[in-house]
């Protein structure tokens, strides 16, 4: 127990005892403070010294005297530094002097709230006497840190400002790994690191205010970067031991590891949480306000804790910051273009030469995967869309002119609108065939691309058309579709590819088939006997015969034979 | 998507777009000239503040307003292009907006943008600023219980000095101009619909910005000539600085590192929405003087098929519109993105 001859005899009062540190919002931490004095706690508050003297006052006044409430020495604390930990001190000091009943100490903030009545807190550790409630990790084992150093931190010298000479803090941490210059750790402290806020029982915190080599700890601890979240967290290790390492307060980090605040609709979140004290607040959150401090929450009836919810919700805020929706472009999203992730939302299959060779191909793979298939999207007139819709999912138009003007952006449109449905669509040389479009598919891993080639030829072979009429188009259809094939065999590709020629794949056309529409459908109705009919192909080999004597050799047909 | 210029192109763009600026900034003060205050009310220090160019805009002025304000905006500063309708009037009698007034050509102003720059030289400079037109309504992940000032703080704590909202159109289920929307009552009411996901997106190096197209009007009345479809990108909430100048409407603005507003990683930044609500009734009475005016345009006579459909009160839903719900609704659909503002 103190030893400290107080001369007023001194006042009575709970046995908790809360230490505030102030910068901002101080008309919150006035509240704040009145809540934890009308529940009998005491209260030392440490204002930064960088608050102007109306500003104090008018704090001071907010407040009024309360036998319960003490101002603590003022520090001017800058965000990292030694005088946090100092003012720290200087409040726990005053508050174990001058409050004999205090068996525990709760470090908050001015930006905290209470997330239970106090009298429920002290109750609760009233039953947990000598316990030490303070996130205390061993920087060996945990990555607790997000972004910044971390083991350097207690190894490395720090005599600039992170927030104002961040270029000279940067210059001298990479001079010293340089030159392998290291500050030793005093034996026998082992570092350790967690959340600033913690409550600690009278006894631990005896134990570090009067330790006898504090003066030479907390020459250490000047020199480290980022003391608040580690002085106490590394000397509660030598006095104490029962520490539950965890912080009775919540605080949400962002990846910048800057805290999150909370707003008016998180209440619902808050109220679900096991902690004591939420940090940090948005001033002007009346409503969190009104709801805490006035015991409403007394009256409501209570909530399971799930404190799992709460992480979730910040941890999937934080995952669509940083990683975003694969496939989504946007007016805030819009990612470069070699960028690992998929290039559009979803899986989708590419046919090139099926819907020519087989008859009624989209109607067939329609019934056996069970899908609505396109026709040729990227046809020259318009967007062959399922069931020749004019609009289709998220008001994508048909229009050829519409589609063109940036053919990616509308297939990655598609496939985002579509989410959920796998999209199937023909594609081939005589579509609106441009690189850029081929490229982005290629190298697309969401793509899935099966070619037979050559089979650009067949509706000019079974149509009603004289050779001499159509050699020309068939030379510019055959380069088009050289120029796809190409792509897709060059090494850069990201898609499921597979290209036959017509007469490898008429080798056993049901594999091949079957194959390519298992690999997009695992569970699709492939009969034996319900595979789609192959268009007629009589005469085909004295047509291409036709062809190369006419001048115009049908490359990609040039192994075909019957 | 994106395909970043290389770094020497870079400086060059940087360089020669800094002396635009300049012009643009010299342009704005020449042309505060035109401007003659009506109305001055003082403001304070920390407010945000909403900067418009109105004109004619009766119908819509008292839910912009009440609008902005359940926002937070501190103080309007409006500047009336010519109104004959009243706004004039409306606009004078509200404590809360300070009013200028000019006479002279929209289109010689750079559709009000020299305007804008010139008063957002002299008052906003260091201020959190709303730049809108009367019927832009903005909307953001939490608007409804998280008000500007909480997302200035947020945004001024990432350093982000920049909103980006693109313009979201809106269109009644019917043909235009079909069902009446009172004034001081909420457009969105009559115009609930939108086009969900039908906007394409280009990299415009030399401004280094997006240039989203798209959405209703693309899809309806520039289907053949895609290229002409109005820009939706918008930047309209803004840490002033004195060196900025708007260059495009509100599209775009110089230095070119403010342009730069989206993740190229794959992560999403914060977005917003403007809700377009050009599409109430009187657009089909308006169509014509518009035409007329031809005010609005920078190749005025290209739009006129534009103006002719929109007077025939054309119907722009189709099957596939989805119908407006809330900003949680825009989120999911990839519109709009809470950014890690969780």
């Amino acid at each position: 127990m103190s030893t400290d001859p107080h001369p007023t005899p001194a006042p009575q009062s709970g046995p908790l005892g809360i230490v505030m540190l102030c910068h901002t919002a101080l008309h919150r931490a006035a509240q704040v403070a009145q809540f934890w004095l009308a529940a009998n706690c005491p209260v030392v508050i440490h204002v930064d010294r960088a608050v102007g003297a109306a500003q104090m006052d008018a704090f001071k006044q907010a407040l009024g005297p309360h036998p319960l409430l003490r101002f603590s020495t003022r520090f001017r604390c800058e965000w990292g530094t030694w005088p946090i930990v100092a003012a720290t001190q200087a409040a726990s000091e005053q508050m174990l002097n001058e409050f004999a009943q205090v068996e525990h100490v709760l470090l908050t903030s001015g930006s905290c709230i209470p997330l239970r009545p106090a009298d429920e807190l002290a109750e609760w550790l009233e039953q947990r006497r000598d316990v030490d409630f303070i996130e205390s990790v061993s920087i060996g084992h945990a990555p607790w840190i997000k972004g910044g150093l971390s083991e350097e931190r207690f190894t490395l010298y720090f005599p600039f400002s992170w927030k104002q000479r961040k270029w000279a803090f940067d210059l001298l941490v990479n001079i010293q790994r340089r030159f392998g210059i290291r500050r030793d750790v005093p034996r026998p402290l082992q570092p350790h690191m967690g959340s600033q806020w913690w409550c600690l029982s009278r006894k631990t915190l005896q134990g570090i205010l009067n330790h006898p080599k504090r003066a030479r700890y907390d020459r250490y601890f000047k020199g480290t970067w980022i003391p608040d979240e580690s002085y106490f967290q590394t000397m509660v290790r030598m006095v104490s031991d029962r520490i539950e390492s965890r912080s009775l307060t919540l605080v949400k980090f962002d990846r910048n590891g800057r805290p999150n605040l909370f707003y008016d609709d998180h209440l619902q979140l808050l109220r679900r949480s096991d902690c004591f004290v939420a940090r940090k607040l948005w001033p002007d959150a009346q409503g969190l306000y009104d709801f805490f401090l006035s015991g409403q929450i007394m009256r409501e009836t209570p909530i399971d804790p799930q404190p799992a919810k709460i992480d979730r919700y910040f941890e999937l805020a934080a995952k669509q910051r940083s990683d975003g929706r694969a496939g989504l472009y946007m007016q805030s999203r819009f990612p470069l273009d070699d960028s690992i992730n998929a290039k559009t939302a979803a899986p989708y299959s590419v046919f090139c030469g099926f819907q020519q060779l087989f008859r009624n191909f989209d109607f067939w793979l329609g019934n056996a995967a069970n899908c609505r298939v396109h026709g040729h999207l990227f046809a020259p007139e318009k967007a062959e869309f399922y069931g020749g819709a004019k609009v289709y999912h998220g008001a994508i138009s048909n229009s050829a002119a519409l589609r063109d003007y940036n053919q990616r952006m509308f297939l990655a449109n598609l496939i985002w609108a579509t989410r959920g449905e796998r999209q199937c669509f023909s594609y081939n040389s005589r579509d609106k065939m441009t690189p850029d479009l081929n490229w982005f598919m290629a190298t697309d891993r969401n793509a899935q691309i099966s070619v037979i080639s050559g089979c650009f030829i067949l509706p000019l072979f079974r149509g009603d058309y004289k050779v001499d009429d159509v050699l020309g188009h068939i030379g510019w259809l055959q380069r088009r579709e050289q120029e796809f094939i190409a792509i897709l065999q060059s090494k850069w590709t990201s898609a499921d590819i597979r290209v036959w020629t017509l007469a490898e794949f008429l080798q056993d056309p049901q594999r091949f088939l079957s194959e390519t529409v298992r690999a997009a459908f695992p569970d699709a109705q492939l009969a034996e006997n319900d595979l789609p009919q192959i268009g007629s192909l009589d005469g085909f080999e004295d047509y291409l015969t036709h062809l190369r004597n006419l001048g115009l050799p049908p490359v990609l047909l040039q192994d075909y034979k019957r | 998507m994106l395909d970043p210029v290389p770094l020497s192109q870079d400086r060059w763009f940087d360089f020669r777009m800094r002396w635009k600026r300049r012009r643009l900034r010299t342009r704005a003060i020449a042309k505060a000239r035109e401007l003659k205050v009506l109305k001055r009310r003082t403001w304070a220090r920390n407010d945000i503040l909403l900067f418009c160019t109105i004109r004619n805009e009766r119908e819509r002025i008292d839910w912009f307003l009440s609008h902005y304000r359940k926002l937070g905006v501190g103080h309007f500063l409006f500047i009336d292009n010519d109104s004959t309708d009243g706004t004039r009037q409306v606009l004078l009698d509200q404590a809360d907006a300070s009013v200028w007034h000019s006479g002279a050509s929209y289109k010689q102003s750079r559709f009000g943008m020299d305007w804008i720059n010139a008063l957002m030289l002299r008052y906003g400079s260091g201020q959190w600023c709303v730049v809108a037109d009367a019927d832009e309504l903005l909307i953001y992940p939490h608007w409804e219980t998280r008000p500007l000032p909480a997302l200035a703080d947020w945004l001024d704590m990432q350093e982000q000095p920049v909103l980006p909202a693109m313009m979201l159109d809106l269109y009644p289920e019917g043909p235009l101009g079909a069902r009446h929307c009172p004034a001081g009552t909420d457009p969105v009411q009559v115009l609930n619909w939108f086009d969900a996901g039908n906007y394409v997106i280009q990299h415009k190096p030399l401004l280094d910005c997006l240039l989203i197209q798209g959405g209703p009007r693309a899809r309806t009345f520039f289907k053949d000539t895609p290229n002409r479809a109005p820009t939706l990108t918008k930047l309209p909430f803004i840490k002033w600085s004195w060196h900025n100048a708007w260059v495009n409407s509100t599209h775009s603005i110089l230095p070119r590192s403010l342009n730069r507003v989206y993740d190229r990683k794959g992560g999403e930044a914060i977005a917003g929405a403007l809700l377009h609500t050009k599409f109430l009734h009187s657009i089909v009475e308006k169509a014509p003087i518009e035409k007329a005016r031809a005010q609005h345009f920078g190749n005025a006579s290209v739009f006129d098929n534009y103006y002719d459909a929109v007077s025939q009160a054309p119907v722009i839903w189709c099957d596939a519109s989805t119908r407006f719900e809330g900003w949680q609704q825009l989120e999911q659909l990839g519109l709009i993105s809470r950014g890690g503002w969780a």
